[in-house]
């Protein structure tokens, strides 16, 4: 269970305020203008930016100071999520091995998460030998391996195509089905939502509220997100 | 990932190391009150030399930046590469090359022997001149044809379709560019030559043609009168400074060769005179840089390999000093590779080598015999001397690493060690190695502090050849620079070919 308490962040003089709760397993989407604090609210749950004020527990037990590398959460960045000079299986062993010690990684294990995400064989490639949706899938594969009980995604799908964005979105619910993750993904799109999410967020004028049920939010949209959505 | 208390000890130490020398110099000089009628002409003769030197060279680098932005020809790829290599060619190379062009008994005067004419000197006013230009004129050409292709091919069209002439290109385009570049790059060649020594040094002398550098190493050397030394070195720190402040302010421009592959198309420079008169300024810049090495070359191959002892030691000596500077140097600068700490290493742009040594010299003599440690010291001084140049190569490729890998490593948790191994070292072998190859060659070429510290068992190459010349033996002196210049190009190639191999994407 991820607690947000009283939690206040920003810089200067933005804000986002969020005082909600989060089941274990949930799929949870972050929506809401651009620029309204999304990202910033994943940034603080994912530990790159700390808070003014309040405290983020999981489970009970308060992670609000922990360096990124501690927390229990898995993160998707936008880009940038694989080493480019490194191989597949070199950039799955760090994220096994954050000491450098690649070469007392579990071989096994890695070969089993790039098969699980279907790429299979491909151990020795390195991104640039790869597409679009080939690195989005090492990317989760990395996730996998990391088995955080927080998976963490900031758009990172925002390039792909429609096709491809929904064959990712169905990889993303695998793999947090077999680590039981709760799933935080920030989009602007609010189809991702009705598709993927059975829980949403939304972050409107630096206050992020819900989390509210996706199908009833959006049958029955309140002003603001009415104004979001256009309609 | 940066190790803080890493970077804390780095800055640490050059800090106390460009500061403790520099104290040292004020604290011997106290009041400026030792200043003689022949130190005054020295200022003066710096000032003016450095005046006349950044003028010309820029003057005559306009031309050359343009005929090299408007056309294609074949070769046009080396000749932009070799006017990147004076930066790493020794200076003593450079002149003996200079002297056999225009030295007594060389080529110049020769001709006119021929026709009947006097003969003239370079040692002077205008050998000095003549030899900043001729390092220096490569640079401006750089500098300012980075500028031209920084002017958007849209505009050179749009002017095609206005039916503009080159002289109209010239004033609505390239005028304004050139206004905007040309005071950077006047002022970062004067604060280049206003520390000159080894130029002076050998063309220079005498009361009407000497630098403050050489002022300085004259009263260290010739009359040891320390006090008097310092407050020359004072002068020239102030002065260096001053203008070293200035220059940063008005320049911006890197050391990287990144997108001088291109030509502009253009519209407006078709004719046969402007196609003639491009032809013959990069024919000059081509003969005026080439000949003095060819030269060199030829009268110095073949005696390579019958060099006396003496000239291998030394070699020896600047091969070892070479590769310990630039070992401390990129262990400085990977930690300091930060706004802060490439403002830390600026400090060595604006001390000169000669001022640093006089410091240490100060230092130094309290504790120990200084000429006992001529070569550690020179390694050391030609390190900080080269920090500011491989952090301005460095520092905005760790800053795009960080900017796109940090949180990623931090997602990880990656350690310090693996971050290192794993994504510091494979990411930025290109520029290290690249830094790696110009500290070396920089160093391996250095006419400077150790002139000031050297005794006879501890010359450095470049030390050697100069007192080769001293004593007219040319010969040997031209082999022994064959042999400089192939160790300097050979450890920048090495260094920079280690850069570049089997580096992935």
């Amino acid at each position: 269970m991820l607690v947000l308490e009283d939690l206040v962040i920003g810089a200067g003089a933005f804000r986002v305020t969020a005082d909600l709760t989060l089941h274990s397993g949930a799929s949870v989407a972050i929506i809401g203008p651009s620029g309204a604090g999304k990202s910033t609210l994943l940034d603080a749950i994912a530990g790159f930016r700390s808070p003014l004020s309040g405290r983020i527990l999981w489970d009970g037990q308060e992670i609000t100071r922990d360096a990124p590398g501690k927390r229990p959460v898995g993160m998707l960045f936008q880009d940038n999520n694989l080493f480019p000079h490194l191989t597949l299986t070199q950039n799955l062993a760090l994220a096994l091995r954050p000491d450098g010690r690649l070469a007392s990684a579990d071989h096994a294990a890695i070969a089993a998460a790039l098969d699980r995400v279907g790429l299979a064989g491909m151990e020795n490639r390195r991104p640039s030998g790869l597409s679009g949706g080939q690195i989005s899938r090492a990317a989760l594969a990395r996730v996998l391996l990391q088995a955080r009980p927080i998976m963490a995604l900031d758009e990172p799908f925002a390039a792909l195509g429609p096709a491809l964005k929904i064959e990712m979105l169905d990889v993303v619910a695998q793999v947090a089905a077999e680590i039981g993750a709760l799933v935080l993904m920030v989009s602007h799109d609010p189809q991702d939502a009705m598709r993927f999410a059975g829980q949403t967020v939304f972050v409107n004028a630096g206050v992020a509220q819900g989390p509210f049920d996706t199908d009833a939010l959006f049958s029955d949209p309140p002003k603001a997100l009415r104004a979001y959505l256009g309609r | 990932m940066a190790t803080r208390p890493v970077a804390l000890i780095a800055g640490a130490l050059v800090a106390g190391l460009t500061l403790g020398p520099v104290a040292a110099v004020a604290w011997r000089a106290g009041v400026l009150t030792g200043l003689e009628p022949a130190d005054w002409a020295a200022l003066r003769f710096t000032l003016v030399q450095a005046l006349l030197s950044a003028a010309l060279s820029v003057a005559f680098a306009i031309p050359v930046a343009r005929a090299l932005a408007r056309r294609a020809f074949p070769g046009r790829g080396v000749l932009i590469a070799l006017l990147g290599a004076p930066f790493i060619l020794p200076v003593i190379v450079a002149i003996l090359g200079l002297l056999a062009v225009f030295g007594r008994a060389g080529v110049l005067n020769r001709v006119l022997e021929a026709f009947g004419l006097p003969e003239v000197s370079i040692y002077g006013l205008h050998g000095v001149v003549l030899a900043h230009v001729f390092f220096n004129l490569p640079l401006a050409t750089r500098l300012i044809l980075q500028g031209w292709l920084a002017i958007p091919g849209e505009r050179f069209r749009l002017a095609a379709t206005l039916a503009f002439t080159s002289r109209d290109v010239f004033r609505v385009l390239e005028r304004p560019m050139l206004a905007s570049i040309l005071p950077g790059a006047f002022a970062v060649i004067f604060v280049i030559c206003l520390s000159s020594f080894a130029v002076a040094l050998t063309l220079g002398g005498g009361p009407r043609a000497t630098t403050l550098e050489l002022a300085i190493y004259q009263a260290v050397r010739f009359d040891f009168d320390l006090a008097h030394a310092a407050s020359l070195a004072l002068v020239q720190l102030g002065l260096a400074l001053v203008a070293g402040l200035v220059a940063l302010r008005l320049s911006g421009a890197g050391l990287g060769a990144e997108g001088m592959d291109r030509v502009v198309p253009r519209w407006d420079a078709g004719g046969t005179g402007l196609r003639l008169l491009d032809t013959l300024w990069l024919a000059l810049v081509a003969l005026f840089l080439l000949t003095p090495l060819g030269l060199v070359a030829a009268r110095g191959a073949l005696g390579v390999f019958s060099l006396p002892g003496p000239v291998w030691t030394a070699a020896a000596h600047s091969l070892a000093v070479a590769l310990g500077s630039t070992a401390l140097c990129i262990f400085w600068a990977i930690p300091l590779a930060t706004r802060r700490g490439e403002l830390l290493g600026l400090a060595g742009i604006a001390l000169s080598p000669l001022v640093l040594g006089t410091g240490l010299f100060l230092i130094l003599r309290a504790f120990v015999n200084p000429f006992s440690l001529a070569l550690p010291v020179t390694g050391v001084v030609n390190a900080l001397l080269s920090l500011p140049f491989v952090l301005r190569i460095l520092r905005p490729e760790a800053e795009a690493l960080q900017q796109d890998f940090s949180r990623l490593g931090g997602a990880l948790g990656l350690s310090p060690y693996a971050w290192l191994r794993w994504v510091y070292l494979p990411r930025m072998r290109r520029p290290l190695g690249f830094s790696a190859g110009l500290c070396a060659a920089l160093s391996m070429g250095d006419l400077g502090v150790i002139a000031l510290f050297a005794d006879p068992d501890r010359a450095t190459l470049p030390l050697q050849i100069y007192r080769l010349m001293g004593a007219y033996r040319m010969d040997q002196a031209s082999a022994a620079a064959v042999l400089l210049l192939a160790l300097s190009l050979g450890l920048f190639w090495i260094f920079d070919r280690g850069g570049r191999a089997n580096a992935g994407s």
